[in-house]
């Protein structure tokens, strides 16, 4: 047991000096594109969009969809899923619109990536609607939930 | 500060990379008790996520994700072995990884 435990430990270690001589462990970051950090930054939803996605037309789309609880129980922890049907997606965003600052995360789909799901868990200040926008195809595809925060409390 | 990945199915047939990162997030609003001061932003700004060596998606968080982020995002034409690695960088230059391989059951042979 002890010698599978070493030998597991040993490739473990192995394969990460492997992975950071190959350059794996160095960060992605200006490979993949630098944080944006101006939409995150602007306390404006309407700007953030524009700053991220550029101008594209925004259509509401079923074909985006939201998993998000009706109430979140705590508005420090608030679980968000976004899956969406669409082919060719390039960004998809999450933004909290009632947050200070609105744009909360996004995610940048590289080739190979489908971008079909991603979920996060937000703060929320306050009740406000939770809006996704999913860029693909040159469309922003948008869809938007409430969710009502209650601060302390049991909800109702 | 930790980083844990789990490889799961997915509804569509493909797989889902889930990745927790121990990381507390602060909004830099928070105000330490003791000394009455802010307590400086800090939040993961990109996470990265690679199959088999190459970069599919980067998701890029803010203070508005929560403490301790869980980051789900799906990873099409991956196939059992492939290898998942993700890296992640903080607005302090503090970074973190994880690796992990896909794994599917083994089908019953005959």
């Amino acid at each position: 047991m002890k010698r599978r435990i070493l030998l597991k430990g040993t490739a473990a270690s192995a394969s990460l000096v492997a992975a950071a001589a190959a350059g794996l462990l160095i960060p992605f970051r200006l490979l993949a594109g630098d944080w944006p950090q101006t939409a995150f930054e602007s306390d404006d939803a309407g700007d953030a969009i524009k700053d991220y996605f550029g101008d594209a037309a925004v259509v509401d789309s079923d074909q985006v969809v939201i998993k998000a609880p009706l109430q979140a129980e705590n508005g420090a922890v608030v679980p968000i899923k976004v899956t969406t049907t669409l082919a060719n997606v390039e960004s998809m965003a999450i933004i909290v619109e009632k947050n200070p600052m609105p744009f909360v995360a996004s995610l940048d789909v590289l080739s190979g990536a489908s971008g079909a799901i991603f979920s996060t868990r937000v703060k929320m200040g306050q009740t406000s609607p939770v809006t996704c926008l999913v860029k693909a195809g040159g469309k922003l595809h948008r869809a938007s939930q409430v969710v009502k925060v209650t601060v302390g409390g049991c909800g109702g | 500060m930790a980083t844990k990945m789990k490889i799961k199915k997915a509804k569509d047939g493909g797989y889902q990379a889930l990745v927790l990162a121990k990381h507390p997030m602060e909004t830099g609003n928070r105000k330490d008790k003791k000394t009455g001061k802010k307590i400086p932003k800090h939040f993961i700004q990109t996470m990265t996520f690679h199959l088999n060596g190459t970069p599919v998606a980067q998701a890029n968080l803010s203070q508005g994700v929560s403490k301790n982020p869980l980051i789900g995002v799906s990873l099409s034409g991956a196939n059992s072995g492939d290898k998942v690695s993700v890296n992640w960088i903080d607005n302090t230059g503090g970074t973190g990884s994880v690796e992990a391989t896909v794994k599917s059951r083994q089908p019953w042979k005959d």
